[in-house]
């Protein structure tokens, strides 16, 4: 850090109490997915003797077997559905709230401002709300039970529009589409060409938000899905973890398939950290 | 900061014929319609509609649960739903559990959070992008995961935590009566504390130099400009997370729901949320669900709303000092 004052550096008590305490907190946030690692590397006897930190009884390769050949290999099943709610969900939800921000960022039109407002609204409006209404409309045009039931309503992301329209400001200049119109080019046209592409590192924040939220995504897959085949991970772990308080066999399944369904969060994060950041900023700042 | 249209073309572009300017407010409000419209048939569809349905559910009594929704099927009762729902003490317990949720994570989150945040900028931290990184990354992980691993951290006989205390002599039930709540807390802490640490760190990263530099002048410790230079400068991030925390935090679900699976300390209905839950799909009276989820809904936009104003008025008192 170059851009601190030297005088306001701490002297060296304090230096040592700083990185005591972010050192801790690191700890604190490092150890149960450490644990969660080494856990899976257990078979059920090591890991009910609390031997975790020996390693002697490694296990990782049975299982991972064990997981994939649980109840007829469900568990792929599972993984896959949410690879394909949250890649395809969020990407879809991504493109449709840019759009809309762009909209509300570079038009003028009237009563502009309080249905941005009313959109902001649905910000604050729980998930646990929603969820009844959602499932008896479900179930009145037959949705109940099946793929979209999931899907459709995680398309729906207010923030995301926020966010849109705060990239938009921030990266798309006017003049630049001032420029295109000169030049004769259709409005829609400058955005996918122009706009689209400058708000590019906006898009990716926005995507990688809702991946996480639709990857997250819990109380609807668990009012709407009844057929297990349909279920994502973390309502398939959930099944699986209160079969576990019954038959303990289940305990190193959920260990290691809590491990892998962790796995691709934390690579994209790590791997796009560039965007989530100025996501974040964006979010926070203005 | 970007200006709406710039009025100067309207002087230059008046020559090139008024219908120039008629089809380019056309294909204009054609191309504003193609980019809102998706979002806003969802807006309908998943967000407007269905709120208008649990609140016009609230005052029907479903005599046939499962028919769908719809007046030939339901009797109109007024306001008999909330009424039930308001005297239901699991109800009111649920709400209760969730203020003291509330009361102790919110300052918690907040607090650490911030601490973090200014510790990381105070320029001294070794490996700070690792640090950061590190703190972040449980918001990548699940949250019905990060209860599995910390129910089987709380369980006897799984947990190495319990296993190293119990060699200290130190017994305790982290599932048990009075620490049920705390295990809770500490579950929704893991998981967001270093979200908003980076929130909070973006902010601290925005505060002018010069600012910093007239604070060593006047001179200003390291802890001083931190507490009274860098935290009021920070304050509208201080109420975003503040807000988004407690939204979040009174939707509490998913944490209680697992570890119910666990404890017999945890009801069906822990939570407002989980009462709506077991109201709506265990019990099937879907009056009685969309009455709790109204009250919900209104407990939420009042509380946000309370923040705001508390917010606006601790800035104007801040202007008026200056």
């Amino acid at each position: 850090m170059t851009d601190v004052p030297a005088a306001l550096r701490p002297r060296l008590l304090g230096r040592t109490t700083v990185n005591v305490v972010v050192a801790v907190a690191v700890l604190y946030t490092l150890l149960p997915v450490l644990w969660l690692v080494l856990a899976a590397s257990k078979d059920r006897d090591a890991l009910f003797g609390s031997e975790v930190l020996s390693l002697t009884e490694f296990s990782f390769g049975q299982n991972l077997r064990d997981l994939f050949g649980m109840d007829g290999g469900i568990y792929g099943r599972w993984y896959a559905n949410s690879l394909l709610y949250a890649v395809v969900g969020a990407a879809i939800s991504a493109v449709v709230s840019v759009g809309c921000g762009y909209a509300f960022d570079k038009y003028r039109f009237r009563h502009k401002e309080k249905l941005f407002g009313l959109l902001l609204a649905a910000v604050m409006v729980p998930q646990t709300v929603l969820a009844l209404p959602l499932y008896l409309i479900a179930s009145g045009t037959g949705l109940v039970n099946t793929f979209w039931s999931v899907f459709i309503p995680v398309l729906f992301n207010p923030f995301g529009v926020y966010l849109g329209r705060i990239f938009s400001q921030g990266y798309v200049p006017n003049e630049v589409l001032e420029a295109a119109r000169m030049d004769g080019a259709s409005e829609l046209t400058t955005y996918v060409r122009v706009s689209l592409r400058m708000m590019g590192p906006g898009l990716v924040t926005i995507f990688l938000f809702q991946l996480t939220a639709i990857w997250n995504n819990f109380f609807l897959p668990m009012v709407m899905l009844s057929d297990q085949k349909l279920y994502p991970v973390s309502l398939g772990l959930y099944t699986w973890n209160s079969s576990a308080t019954v038959s303990p066999e289940y305990y190193p399944v959920v260990i290691m398939g809590s491990l892998l369904a962790v796995l691709p969060l934390i690579i994209a994060f790590v791997l796009l950290q560039r965007f989530w950041r100025s996501g974040l900023t964006a979010g926070a700042v203005k | 900061m970007t200006t709406t249209a710039p009025p100067a073309p309207r002087t230059t572009r008046a020559a090139p014929a008024r219908t120039g300017r008629v089809t380019n407010r056309r294909s204009e409000r054609f191309a504003c319609g193609m980019l809102m419209g998706p979002f806003f048939v969802l807006f309908v569809a998943v967000f407007l509609i269905p709120v208008a349905t649990v609140v016009w559910l609230s005052f029907f009594s479903d005599d046939q649960p499962g028919l769908g929704f719809g007046p030939e099927s339901s009797v109109f009762v007024g306001l008999r739903s909330y009424l039930a729902v308001l005297s239901d003490p699991t109800f009111l317990g649920g709400l209760g559990t969730v203020v003291l949720y509330c009361l102790s994570y919110l300052p918690l989150m907040v607090v650490g959070a911030l601490v973090l945040a200014l510790l990381l900028d105070s320029g001294v931290v070794r490996l700070r992008a690792w640090a950061q990184l590190v703190l972040f990354l449980p918001h990548a992980v699940p949250g019905i995961i990060a209860a599995i691993i910390w129910l089987y951290l709380y369980t006897p006989g799984l947990s190495p935590v319990v296993e190293l205390l119990g060699k200290a002599d130190v017994t305790v039930d982290f599932l048990g009566v009075h620490a049920v709540l705390p295990s809770i807390v500490n579950i929704a802490l893991w998981s967001n504390l270093g979200y908003n640490m980076v929130i909070f760190y973006a902010a601290l990263q925005a505060v002018p130099r010069q600012v910093l530099e007239a604070a060593v002048i006047d001179g200003a410790g390291p802890v001083r400009t931190a507490l009274r230079i860098k935290t009021p400068l920070v304050r509208p991030s201080i109420v975003m997370v503040a807000m988004f925390t407690l939204i979040w935090a009174l939707q509490l679900f998913t944490e209680p729901m697992l570890l119910s699976q666990s404890t017999p300390m945890i009801s069906s209905r822990f939570s407002p949320s989980m009462y709506i839950y077991d109201a709506a799909f265990t019990r099937n009276n879907y009056g009685l669900a969309a009455a709790a989820s109204v009250i919900l809904l209104i407990c939420t936009i009042a509380l946000s709303y309370g923040v705001t104003r508390w917010s606006n008025r601790g800035g104007n008192r801040e202007e008026a000092i200056r």
